[in-house]
């Protein structure tokens, strides 16, 4: 604090400034969600509530009784429950460990896992679902354990999916953990087990409970992946939803199930941000060049995260993905080669594509670069303002409702979504472009998905910064934006590279919503991919995958570009 | 300072596609702006033509055709639908027999249709879509067979649906969820249009006490469950469509490793219309003209692997090898399939998935 010490009393016209600018802060990013979020979902809703009568349309809620008096819609929502249950509870107990191995202690090659284990998470999950059954089949590499059609197969396909939320949120966190607290319990005789129980475990409670609901919207939302892994026979509240939306237009019962779903991902949100609420503190944070130690593999409390991480990442990850690759080098004749990765140059077998792969590759980069931007601010405003805890019970009630708000779009469905931007966008607010069909709402529905993901990744570290800093600053004399500035800035910054990171993955392999905007001429990779597949020829089949190989390289060099953009200064600074 | 250095190179990495998507969203947004001299065709995501034929129907109309695809032939119509008070373009193209009528009863189109049009090529579209949509493209969709596979175990391939209950090809046929897939519900409509509104169902129960699988979209089937497709598939027999044969002919060009059973096809035929509320009608209308011109029709082939609607066109020398059409496609009215769709479905899901 340079030199400000001396002026002690409070400047007073910086107080309603301060309100100004929270306001800001609070007003952009609703007003983002609500016309690009909420009203289409709320729009699409309300016409299944709504019945075409000769009078006119009249409310008509007759579709609750009837959807939630059919034995199915019970066993889908308990099908839903359980899959994402189980989904989440497998992600966290296998991610912690990899959090642990990935982000407290230092291997060659740490950096390279790092990248890799985020690739599942922005695969399209048509090209994984294939990957999958292809192992599950008879005749597969797994297919004498009986995984196909089976609830295990689809929890397994999404711990794939899910690992690198839990790794990168709990790891973003533990490596910034003074880990003198630890060493304090070993010296006074606790075994590392009960270190770690009654010291770390705690401290990263809030980040567990972060990531856990996350990787619970991912399961309960998950689509592609569940329908062609279990078919409709384990159907989830998001295939019906699906199903009703786009093939029957029974917008009646769709909307009940959207209500249904609402119900459990708000009931998840509740249950997250009450485990938060309870464990969360300041927390002492660190570089972490501090505190990381050497990989110490005759050490069993290293040893045994070590062997768990390498089996998951082996098994899990990898297998899959060495499928993909492996079948992207042979050739349409046959042979090996790299005739695949030559023809991503070209439109596919008998033009099964408008542009060639790498077109779509610069339309995927350009709209991501977009959609991350949006996402960072949007989601860092959301995140700042989120971090704070006011001392009013109203105040805290309505930051608390604000940081649920924008963890939504993760569980609602991509098709209400979809469907709604179609009957909302259309010149919005008085602007005169169809925003449906300019291409300007591509980067926008992707930041709407990336921006939950970069709340959760700046929240934990923003919320650990010790309130202490900001008053003892404030009282020092510093106005609210230099206290941004010097407490929230620096440290806030080091989780900004990982945001950017993972907004920009998450945009790359949006698919759901993107897909409804379309425009051939501006074809994103996922889209392409999803085309390829969809037509016969093992030139395309190649091509598909070849070209879902090169989204996987892109999406682990931008997490590990990321990983290099965040700042580097030790946080005993203060 | 390495670090710095590291992230100021990201950094402009990172910028550079936000420039050049400035340059590009001036140049698009300077297209849309001039309202009638541009025409919006919404299309599903197969739709492909000719840079060239695109390019000189547009020099000739002095129009500039903009597409959309927002999704799949499936959910084209329900979009269209819950569109049409604000219609996402000007004419539409890829409506099929299996959900016209859906969007024709909705009032999704304008009636038009062209003066010159060929009455062979009329005739595809039945009485209730007749002056409102125009058929553009046709094709099958039918069971396809790997014959190496039947040659390798010495068994006769099936030739008719009844084959396919039988012992001999038990556990050996993948078909798709007519409830997630287009082909699948065209191959529902096809037992249909075979054994009657009162017979299909027990076939159903026959094929599936056969061992008969049901993937969840086509790729799935053809390419993990299908050996036809030499992705290790375990299953001879897999729904596809009738052109699917000349994508695995040999090197050479002379023979072909899969065929299909063209005694179990149901006809899909593609229709193109111009919608009620669009902006630029008479563009729309062109634009419906030259789907349905020579040069159009003509592209369609080698586009969209489809047969074109009008018969005078000279097919590829390899179709009538490979990819022939049935003679006698089963068929279900329109009318009929927009009546008792979702009620068959979820027939066909009651008897098949339980």
């Amino acid at each position: 604090m340079d030199g400000h010490g001396r002026r002690l009393r409070r400047p007073t016209t910086p107080r309603w400034g301060a309100w100004l600018g929270w306001g800001a802060a609070v007003a952009l990013p609703l007003g983002f969600l609500a016309v690009f979020f909420a009203w289409p979902v709320v729009s699409l809703v309300l016409q299944g509530f709504f019945a075409e009568t000769p009078t006119g349309r009249e409310l008509d809620l007759s579709g609750f009784a009837e959807v939630l008096s059919q034995d199915r819609t019970w066993r889908i929502v308990g099908q839903t429950l359980a899959q994402a249950l189980t989904g989440t509870v497998l992600s966290v107990l296998l991610g912690l460990p990899g959090a642990y191995v990935l982000y407290r202690c230092r291997f060659p090659g740490r950096t390279l896992v790092r990248g890799l284990v985020t690739v599942p998470f922005v695969l399209p999950s048509v090209v994984v679902g294939v990957a999958f059954r292809a192992l599950f089949a008879p005749g597969g590499v797994l297919g004498w354990a009986g995984l196909e059609e089976s609830f295990a197969g689809i929890v397994l396909a999404l711990v794939f999916f899910n690992y690198a939320v839990v790794v990168r949120t709990v790891g973003g966190m533990w490596e910034r953990l003074d880990p003198r607290a630890e060493q304090a319990a070993r010296a006074l005789g606790a075994t590392p087990w009960r270190a770690f129980r009654t010291v770390t475990l705690p401290a990263l409670g809030p980040a567990i409970a972060s990531a856990a609901a996350v990787v619970f919207l991912f399961c309960a939302t998950a689509f592609g992946v569940v329908l062609v892994l279990g078919g409709l026979r384990y159907g989830t509240i998001e295939t019906e939803i699906w199903t009703r939306t786009t093939q029957f237009l029974d917008l009646r019962s769709a909307a009940v199930l959207s209500v249904l779903q609402l119900v459990v991902v708000g009931a998840a949100l509740l249950v997250s941000s009450r485990a938060r609420a309870r464990r969360e503190r300041a927390l002492h944070l660190t570089s972490d060049r501090v505190s990381a130690h050497r990989l110490r593999l005759r050490d069993g409390a290293d040893l045994a995260p070590a062997l768990v991480t390498l089996v998951v990442v082996a098994g899990l990850l990898v297998l899959p993905m060495a499928g993909l690759v492996t079948r992207s080098l042979r050739a349409p004749d046959g042979s090996w080669g790299l005739d695949n990765y030559v023809a991503l140059g070209t439109t596919g077998g008998r033009n099964a594509l408008t542009v060639t792969v790498w077109e779509a590759l610069g339309n995927s980069l350009r709209t991501a670069a977009w959609a991350a931007l949006i996402a960072v601010v949007v989601g860092g405003l959301v995140a700042l303002v989120v971090s704070r805890r006011p001392r009013r019970a109203g105040l805290r009630h309505a930051v608390g409702a604000l940081d649920a708000a924008f963890m939504l779009p993760l569980g609602v469905s991509a098709v209400t979504v979809g469907f709604g931007f179609l009957i909302t966008l259309d010149r919005p607010l008085g602007l005169d472009v169809d925003l449906r069909t300019s291409g300007a709402l591509v980067p926008i529905a992707q930041a709407v998905v990336a921006i939950p993901l970069v709340v959760r990744t700046m929240l934990p570290v923003l919320r650990a910064i010790d309130p202490r800093l900001r008053e003892a600053a404030a009282t020092l004399g510093a106005a609210p934006g230099r206290v941004l500035r010097t407490v929230d800035g620096p440290l806030g910054t080091r989780s900004l590279g990982l945001a950017i990171g993972f907004a920009f993955a998450v945009s790359l392999g949006e698919f759901g919503a993107t897909s409804f905007l379309a425009r051939p001429d501006t074809a994103t990779l996922p889209v392409v991919i999803y085309r390829l597949i969809g037509r016969p020829g093992a030139e395309n089949y190649g091509m598909a995958l070849a070209a879902s190989v090169v989204l996987a390289l892109l999406t682990a060099t931008v997490m590990m570009v990321a990983e290099r953009l965040r700042g580097d200064r030790p946080g005993g600074e203060f | 300072m390495n670090l710095r250095i590291t992230a100021a190179a990201a950094g402009a990495v990172a910028l550079l596609p936000l420039l050049a998507a400035c340059g590009g969203g001036t140049s698009s947004d300077g297209t849309s702006g001039e309202g009638s001299s541009t025409v919006t065709l919404v299309t599903h995501d197969s739709f492909a033509v000719s840079d060239e034929v695109l390019a000189a129907f547009e020099k000739e109309s002095g129009l500039t055709v903009e597409q959309v695809a927002p999704g799949d032939a499936g959910t084209l119509v329900n979009q269209l639908v819950l569109t049409k008070d604000a219609p996402l373009g000007d004419a539409v193209f890829g409506v099929d027999n299996t959900y016209a009528s859906r969007a024709v009863d909705a009032g999704v189109f304008e009636e038009y249709q062209p003066a010159d049009l060929d009455p062979q090529v009329a005739a595809y579209a039945p009485d209730d879509l007749a002056g409102v949509l125009t058929p553009v493209d046709r094709g099958d969709v039918c069971l396809n067979l790997d014959d190496g596979w039947f040659e390798e175990h010495d068994v006769t391939p099936p030739a008719t649906l009844e084959d396919l209950t039988k012992p001999a090809y038990r556990d050996l046929t993948v078909v798709t969820n007519p409830a997630t897939s287009s082909p699948g519900l065209a191959f529902l409509l096809a037992t249909i249009g075979a054994f009657g509104t009162d017979g299909w169902e027990g076939y159903w129960a026959g094929l599936r006490d056969n061992g008969v699988k049901v993937a969840e979209s086509w790729e799935d089937a053809y390419y993990v469950d299908f050996s036809g497709a030499g992705e290790g598939g375990q299953r001879p027999i897999a729904l596809s469509y009738a052109t699917s044969p000349a994508f695995t002919v040999s090197e050479d060009g002379t023979t072909s490793t899969t065929s299909a059973m063209l005694d179990t096809c149901f006809r899909q035929v593609e229709y193109a219309g111009v919608l009620a509320g669009a902006e630029n009608p008479d563009g729309a209308k062109q634009l419906v003209d030259f789907l349905t011109s020579a040069e159009f029709q003509a592209d369609v082939p080698g586009q969209m692997y489809m047969y074109p609607a009008d018969p005078e066109v000279e097919l590829p020398a390899d179709w009538q090898q490979f990819a022939p059409l049935a003679d006698e496609p089963f068929e279900v009215a329109p009318a009929d399939v927009a009546a008792h769709r979702d009620e068959w479905i979820e027939q066909w899901t009651a008897t098949v998935v339980g």
